[in-house]
């Protein structure tokens, strides 16, 4: 376990930069939030000032009420960014969902980066992860366990559309996350061939508005609240998760329950979620991208934010890589993995 | 293996029974012999390779994969089998290294690996392998359900790991769990023996009574059973096997009085349901599920000898009883040996008290009324040695109010409430509306503190569901009585496993002590003296019956309030 830096605290409730007076992804309101991406987990509302990507201010604008124009708050597209105390801040892709940035702090000749969340495989919906070498590499490790191995996406997308073809009476319900989920899935349908219109649960629709504005093409998408229930036989119907095994869904033809996250990759989670189709698609790093992505920044240090840490901890030690696990609180890994 | 595996997945996903019975049906049909055969009983848990258990495979996958990273894992996904499954290194994966630090270092090669030249050796014994086609040749074909059948059959306790390795080579994921699962057992896809025979019956539209009582007669891969479904081959002839045949079940009464002119009642023992069944010179002992457990109770084996078959409950002797029937407890000692010591004989006799004749001397009574057969189960009792079997007497009582005084009265160890049997009821498999109820006592309660809680498994691994509670002893401390997972609905467990995470005070591995601050109302068939606790007791199916917010943990009970309760 190492000493904790003198010009960067990690606290239960987030990453504090003493010399800047910033906070990165705080759980709780303060004066300055750095912000990697949109998610309710990183994101909150309350702060003085939000410094993020055009695109995250705009998805806390919709989300959470943060006035994105206010002049307390600062967009920095992927490369940029600012300086503060003596720190230089700069947002570089994570690849998670559409804005998710790492954050590269530089202060006194030593690099740290935030990694947010992230992912390394193909998302049309985002930019792709980038490297970005640091002395101190700080990441998320949600499937940091070498059980989690996602399998190549477009497999699973075959096995959606397999699942819709198999049975021309019913609707194949998917429970995706309203920010990046479901755009992802949509986009990669799309990509697959499938051009048939898309229904969606009221939830998502305004997110999917936001990814469309910002030039991700979603294709023909309906909402199953102004679409008859005949009409969305043999189709695919996206819903935020909890919507799954809610009333809601008796308004579709005999829904066949598919759930789109890295947790499917466990039965018995599948189960427990009344899942019946599980689609292992995740927006988080699986353990192979986890590692991979360690050794590719090859950091002096790993610190580990939230997941299983204990996994990708014992991975250091097995490889002689120095690292340590922050405890932080208030991160909900069930419903966006 | 694919199909199989195939199966097994869409089985744990699907919850409707009819569209389980539908799957197996249409696998059957469409899967050749043996394959099928070994499916059907891999998937009702009648498969048993004494050389592969669960710690074989932990101790395999210990040679390839780091054992702490094993254990998180573990712990996460909440079963070794699915654990390894996802676990097993496949060749070109990516840069996760997962491998022990030892091995990496240059350390001898492992037992395991040591072996691997014998592996294919032990696996040119097992018949259906010996085609003599080359080591990469053979790892490259697709495995069938029976070739791994086959080879883990075969497998000796130290060649078993090198076996499954090689078998797991062979396989992807979804094959590699399947295999595992067909290996340990435990399939948890909710397909019941009895789901399972109605897909057969409903595969070959065949009677499912014929399907049940063929069924335990006829050794997996079942090849005869699947000759006569296909119309291939005549009914296999039973006469000459110690076959079973499906126990009659009851229900839990819920009406509100039952007229004892119709009804016969009798007590309802705690000791385990038995047939015990002579014919073709054999004598078996089945449990209700059909498992032969004959080897556990020799005793009982030899002094069997009529022709006859009898439905009893099988029950231990205890001193403190007087030589009568003993708690479930002691009779506990008895079973799942496979060795049984002269003392164990000596110390916990055991006999079964007969409720039920189903044949004698070559002659089906099931068709007959409750009534007739009672005659002549009178009449056949004391053809057996009193010494191992007696007969279950019939309740005198002069109404059901009566009944329901004497239920409430009974302080036997031994009893667990009172059966009911319409007495003109033939004797039917399975559980029909109306003919047998059964009428347990009400449980006993006490009011507990939670101590401890654990992760349960499979489903529930996400969840704290375990929970050890304790009562106060005289000196004012807080001792564990019991253990519970069960009683409390989905809604509770969420609240419960909240409850845990909010109040941990340590963490000893995968158990979390919690703060002494909530009361468990938890419901229990029975209590005994036990060493086995600190507490001095234990109790018989413990259950949560309530959570007492309400109440103060100091309001909890005493060990000296439960230990008035034992029997």
């Amino acid at each position: 376990m190492g000493k904790p830096r003198t010009w960067i605290e990690p606290h239960p409730s987030g990453i504090y930069v003493r010399p800047a007076d910033v906070w990165i992804d705080p759980s709780r309101p303060v004066a300055r939030a750095a912000v990697t991406h949109g998610h309710a987990d990183h994101a909150r509302s309350g702060h003085g000032a939000v410094y993020a990507t055009p695109e995250t201010l705009a998805i806390m604008a919709l989300r959470y009420g943060v006035d994105a124009e206010a002049s307390h708050n600062a967009a920095f597209p992927y490369g940029e960014g600012f300086e503060r105390g003596g720190v230089r801040f700069s947002f570089h892709p994570a690849g998670h969902v559409l804005g998710s940035a790492q954050i590269l702090m530089e202060y006194a000749g030593e690099r740290i980066v935030v990694t947010g969340d992230y992912k390394r495989r193909r998302d049309p919906t985002c930019a792709p992860f980038e490297v970005v070498p640091c002395d101190i590499f700080i990441t998320e490790a949600t499937f940091g366990l070498p059980v989690f191995r996602h399998p190549p996406t477009g497999d699973e997308i075959a096995k959606l559309i397999g699942a819709v073809r198999a049975e021309p009476d019913r609707s194949v319900l998917v429970g995706a996350y309203a920010l990046g989920k479901a755009q992802r899935v949509i986009a990669e349908l799309r990509g697959a061939g499938w051009e048939a219109p898309i229904y969606l649960h009221g939830a998502l629709e305004k997110m999917c508005n936001l990814y469309a504005l910002h030039g991700v093409d979603l294709g023909e998408l309906r909402l199953v609240s102004e679409a008859d229930k005949a009409e969305m036989a043999g189709q695919i119907v996206l819903a935020p998760p909890s919507a799954l095994n809610d009333r809601w869904s008796r308004r579709l033809p005999d829904p066949v329950t598919a759930m789109a996250s890295g947790w499917m990759r466990v039965r018995q989670r599948a189960r427990q979620r009344m899942v019946e189709l599980p689609l292992v698609i995740s927006d988080h790093a699986d353990w192979d991208e986890l590692t991979a992505t360690i050794i590719d920044v090859n950091p002096r240090e790993t610190w580990i934010t939230h997941g299983s840490e204990d996994g990708l901890l014992r991975w250091c030690e097995l490889t002689q890589r120095k690292a340590r696990a922050l405890h932080l609180v208030g991160r909900d890994l069930e419903e966006e993995a | 293996m694919r199909r199989f595996a195939a199966l097994i997945d869409r089985l744990v996903y699907t919850r409707s029974r009819n569209s389980k019975l539908a799957l197996i049906a249409d696998y059957l049909r469409h899967t050749p012999d043996p394959d099928r055969g070994w499916a059907i009983a891999a998937l009702t848990e009648s498969l048993d390779f004494p050389a592969v258990k669960a710690g074989t495979v932990r101790a395999l996958l210990a040679t390839r994969v780091d054992e702490e990273l094993f254990r998180l894992s573990r712990h996460f996904v909440g079963d070794t089998a699915e654990t390894a499954a996802l676990l097993w290194p496949e060749p070109n994966r990516g840069t996760g290294t997962i491998r022990a630090p030892e091995r990496r270092r240059g350390a001898p090669p492992s037992k395991v690996e040591a072996a691997t030249p014998a592996v294919l050796a032990s696996l040119e014994r097992a018949p259906r392998l010996r085609s003599g086609t080359r080591d990469s040749e053979w790892r490259q074909s697709p495995l069938s359900v029976s070739q791994a059948v086959d080879a883990l059959s075969a497998a000796s306790r130290s060649d078993a790991p090198a076996i499954l390795a090689s078998l797991l080579d062979r396989l992807d994921a979804d094959g590699r769990y399947a295999l595992l699962k067909l290996a340990l057992g435990g399939m948890s896809v909710g397909v019941s023996a009895r789901l399972a025979k109605q897909a057969f019956a409903q595969a070959f539209g065949v009677p499912v009574d014929d399907v049940e009582e063929l069924w335990h007669a006829i050794p997996p891969p079942f090849a005869p059973l699947f000759a006569w479904g296909e119309g291939r081959a005549e009914r296999p002839d039973l006469a000459d096997v110690a076959f079973f045949r499906p126990f009659m079940l009851a229900h839990p009464l819920e009406e509100e009085s039952i007229d004892l002119a119709d009804y016969a009642a009798e007590w309802k023992w705690d000791g385990i349901r038995v047939q015990i069944v002579h014919g073709g010179g054999e004598t078996r002992i089945y449990s209700r599920g059909g498992e032969e457990i004959g080897g556990a109770f020799p005793e009982l084996v030899a002094a069997f000898d009529q022709d006859a078959v009898i439905d009893g409950e099988l029950l231990v002797r205890g001193e403190a009883q007087g030589g009568e029937a003993a708690s479930f407890n002691a009779l506990q000692q008895r079973l799942g040996r496979k060795l049984v010591s002269k003392k164990m004989l000596a110390d916990y006799p055991a006999f079964v008290r007969v409720y039920d004749l189903l044949a004698v001397d070559g002659d089906d009574l099931r068709a007959l009324p409750w009534t007739e057969r009672r005659r002549q189960l009178e009449a056949f009792v004391p053809r057996l040695a009193d010494s191992h079997f007696d007969l279950s007497q019939i309740i005198d009582a002069r109404d059901f109010e009566d009944l329901a005084e004497r239920r409430a009265g009974a302080r036997d160890a031994a009893i667990e409430g009172v059966m009911l049997k319409r007495r003109d009821a033939p004797y039917v498999a399975g559980r029909r509306a109306g003919l047998w109820y059964k009428w347990k006592r009400d449980p006993l309660t006490a009011d507990c503190v939670m101590m401890y809680a654990q992760r349960g498994n499979g489903r529930r691994a996400s969840f704290y569901s375990d929970y050890t509670f304790g009562c106060w002893s005289d000196a004012g401390e807080l001792l564990p009585v019991g253990k519970a997972y069960s009683g409390f609905t989905d809604e509770e467990l969420k609240w419960l496993d909240k409850y845990v995470r909010d109040h941990t005070l340590n963490r000893f591995g995968p158990v979390r002590e919690v703060e002494k601050s909530l009361v468990l109302e938890v419901a229990f068939d029975s209590i005994h003296a036990s060493k086995r606790h600190k507490s001095g007791l234990a109790m018989r199916f413990p259950r949560i019956s309530r959570i007492r917010r309400d109440k103060p943990t100091e309001e909890a009970d005493h060990i000296a309030t439960l230990r008035g309760m034992v029997t």
